[in-house]
């Protein structure tokens, strides 16, 4: 028994030995922004446009690249499989955070990235600039959009937009009454709703609550949910414990949101337009709106991975999908306001784009598009140290767990 | 004469090279021994010793909070990390507690239920019973956690068997994690127990009433101290599945995290944490088998 205790402790130790001899110590080569501004490494965008590659890799949101199979009548793949012959794979991504997991995997080539995905991907180097003279539909994409910091860093442009959109407020219209059209109804801690309230699972919901701090107390000073000091940061946080004691379940699962409000276990949440149609499509009753205090939002990128199997491919999706019949058809499907000028012409529904305010940037001023949470402050200030992406995680998980 | 000479030393000749070989590995056993246990060594030291090691070592380096690049300098900050914040004390405490209660209730329905199978279903039966028990194994894993989640919603299955008599359905959250990983993990417990009562012989419950103890003595004295070693072996099972489990949490949990979903969360961009966080049910796993192998349960295999 002793000898062969020995002989087990040895084999491990020696497991150990091995693969500490093989790694450690050397630091890695990733830039941060500790002090300065973003610097992304060095790299090229594609010169030319060649052949395609006959498949692309995809990371996607739900609902952004659907081949028919989840609808028949919802499908802008096949026939760019048809045209290019580039046979289209889609993994769809619940989460920035699980975004940027894949794509630092190496085995995609084209990402659709909100804010707070695409700054981590550019300074990592995971995405490479991407060269719009290759794509003939970036000349039609709203002004608006174009060059923005979630996307362009010191002049090179890493993307070509999507769309963007709101993340807005839904309830079950049989359960929920008088129709909600502020936020207090999830934040309110004696909520009729107690235990059917749902919200987002991830970090970046924390700015949703800095958002209702700063139209409920003002005093705290907060100009942007995505730039919050110590204090800001600390009610925000003390803002979730108390909503998470009305909390029934928190979703990342589109599909799952989906089946809870179906089920009633949910009844009142946080959600994207294309949850509140697929439920309606099935029968249920709700309604979706965005509220007084304004909403945190996105507005999406398409990227391409520096690591890029099939570059060709990609490119021609990207042209693809900001080409005005498909940015009509996602933008209708999703619900959100399309990217192209050129596609409010294309939609079904003739007023769709000036539903969802495509070209109105006077509304899109409240809403705060996904960002990634920096040290230096996204407002400006230089007197206080903001916190960081990192600092959220911890805090989402400390509060998940408490 | 000669010809049978000639083909004894052509079947010798013949025989040679395998014999020769054997012959070898005869004298050196050691060689012999190390040939047959090459494959499963590998095994065990590559990819599961070496994969094991892999993770705690990475759990000494920490990521770049931008990029979420892993940096590979040795630090102990993860652990510093695990220790200040009280919500991961929370969150293994509570991983513990659902991973006691799933074995408890494990035990009290499978021994029982193994009972029955072993000692009072005719001989015949006995196969149909363990076929009946194993099958749900043989069902997807997500298929039967999604079943529960819809039998456990709001006018659900379990409401409407409850209403009438005043209850209802526990909805989701640590109840409804225990309920879906007792029904999960029960075969792995059932089966154990089976068998060890199987191999209770009847002349011990024979010769116990014969001494004059009533039935539920001989339950007490005879049957349980001997079918305790099968019970430990399923509590085993239950105890290290349960502890590590996430998509039951996930799917039917509400807002209950378990540490596996800790690791889960972390594990897609801060490896290093996710990897100090997963020491934890390692630690909780030594401890427990440590306790167990003290009863002296584990002899008795």
């Amino acid at each position: 028994m002793r000898a062969s205790r020995r002989a087990t402790l040895a084999t491990v130790a020696g497991a150990l030995v091995l693969v500490a001899a093989g790694c450690g110590g050397d630091d890695s080569g990733g830039t941060t922004t500790a002090t300065g501004g973003l610097r992304p490494p060095k790299l090229e965008a594609l010169k030319t446009l060649g052949p395609g590659e006959g498949q692309v890799n995809l990371v996607a949101w739900a609902g952004y690249v659907e081949d028919g199979s989840n609808d028949p009548k919802v499908d802008w793949v096949t026939g760019f499989e048809k045209a290019t012959g580039c046979q289209v794979n889609v993994k769809i991504g619940n989460s920035s955070d699980e975004m940027v997991q894949l794509i630092k995997s190496g085995q995609y080539d084209a990402v659709s990235a909100s804010g707070d995905a695409s700054l981590r991907l550019i300074a990592a180097g995971d995405v490479a600039p991407v060269n719009t003279a290759l794509i003939p539909n970036y000349k039609d994409v709203f002004d608006g959009l174009k060059n923005q910091p979630w996307n362009t860093v010191n002049g090179v442009n890493y993307g070509v937009p999507h769309g963007r959109g709101a993340n807005l407020l839904m309830w079950r219209t049989d359960k929920v009454s008088p129709d909600p059209d502020s936020w207090s109804v999830v934040f309110d801690p004696s909520s009729p709703y107690k235990g059917k309230i749902t919200a987002y699972d991830s970090p970046i919901y924390i700015a949703d609550a800095a958002l209702y701090l700063m139209a409920t107390r003002p005093d705290l000073g907060i100009k942007n949910p995505y730039a919050l000091d110590d204090k800001q940061f600390q009610a925000s946080i003390d803002l979730l414990k108390q909503q998470k004691g009305t909390i029934g379940e928190y979703w990342v699962d589109y599909l799952k949101e989906v089946q809870a409000f179906k089920s009633g276990d949910s009844v009142v949440g946080t959600t994207w337009q294309v949850i509140a149609n697929v439920a309606q499509g099935e029968g249920t009753p709700v309604k979706a709106t965005l509220p007084k205090e304004g909403a945190t939002g996105w507005s999406d990128t398409w990227m391409v991975a520096t690591k890029a199997k099939h570059p060709n491919c990609a490119y021609m999706w990207l042209n693809h999908i900001i080409s005005p019949e498909a940015n009509a058809a996602v933008a209708e499907y999703f619900g959100e306001a399309p990217s192209n000028k050129l596609a409010c012409a294309k939609t079904v529904d003739p007023n769709h784009c000036a539903i969802f305010h495509a070209d109105d940037e006077a509304y899109f001023s409240k809403v705060w598009y996904w960002n990634t949470p920096i040290q230096q402050c996204l407002d400006g200030r230089t007197d206080v140290r903001c916190k960081n992406y990192a600092e959220w995680t911890q805090a989402w998980t400390s509060l998940r767990n408490s | 004469m000669s010809g049978t000479v000639i083909e004894e030393r052509e079947v010798v000749r013949s025989a040679r090279s395998p014999r020769r070989t054997s012959g070898f590995l005869h004298r050196h056993r050691w060689l012999q021994l190390s040939g047959l246990l090459s494959a499963p060594m590998l095994w065990l030291l590559v990819a599961y010793l070496g994969a094991l090691a892999m993770m705690f070592i990475t759990a000494f380096w920490t990521t770049d909070p931008f990029t979420n690049d892993v940096i590979r300098v040795w630090s102990l900050e993860n652990f510093k990390q695990l220790v200040s914040d009280r919500a991961y004390l929370n969150v293994a405490v509570r991983s513990v507690v659902v991973a006691s209660l799933v074995t408890l209730v494990c035990a009290v329905i499978a021994l029982p239920m193994a009972f029955f199978m072993a000692r009072v279903v005719r001989p015949r039966w006995r196969g149909a019973f363990v076929v009946a028990v194993l099958t749900p194994l043989w069902a997807s894993y997500l298929v039967k956690v999604y079943a529960w989640r819809v039998m456990l919603q709001t006018d659900g299955v379990l409401d409407s068997l409850l209403r009438p008599i005043g209850l209802s359905s526990p909805g989701f959250g640590l109840a409804a994690i225990v309920i879906v990983l007792t029904y999960l993990w029960l075969p792995y417990m059932i089966l154990p127990v089976y068998a060890g009562l199987e191999r209770l012989p009847d002349s011990y419950v024979d010769a116990s009433s014969d001494l004059g103890a009533r039935t539920a003595r001989t339950f007490r004295s005879v049957m349980l101290p001997m079918v305790f070693p099968s019970l430990v072996a399923g509590s085993i099972f239950t105890f290290s599945l349960s502890l590590g489990d996430y998509i039951t949490a996930q799917i039917v949990g509400g807002k209950v995290q378990l540490i596996g979903n800790v690791v889960q969360t972390n594990i897609v961009l801060n490896l290093p944490f996710a990897a100090a966080v997963a020491t934890i049910p390692v630690a909780v796993m030594v401890i427990y088998l440590a306790v167990v192998s003290r009863t002296g349960a584990l002899d008795n295999l």
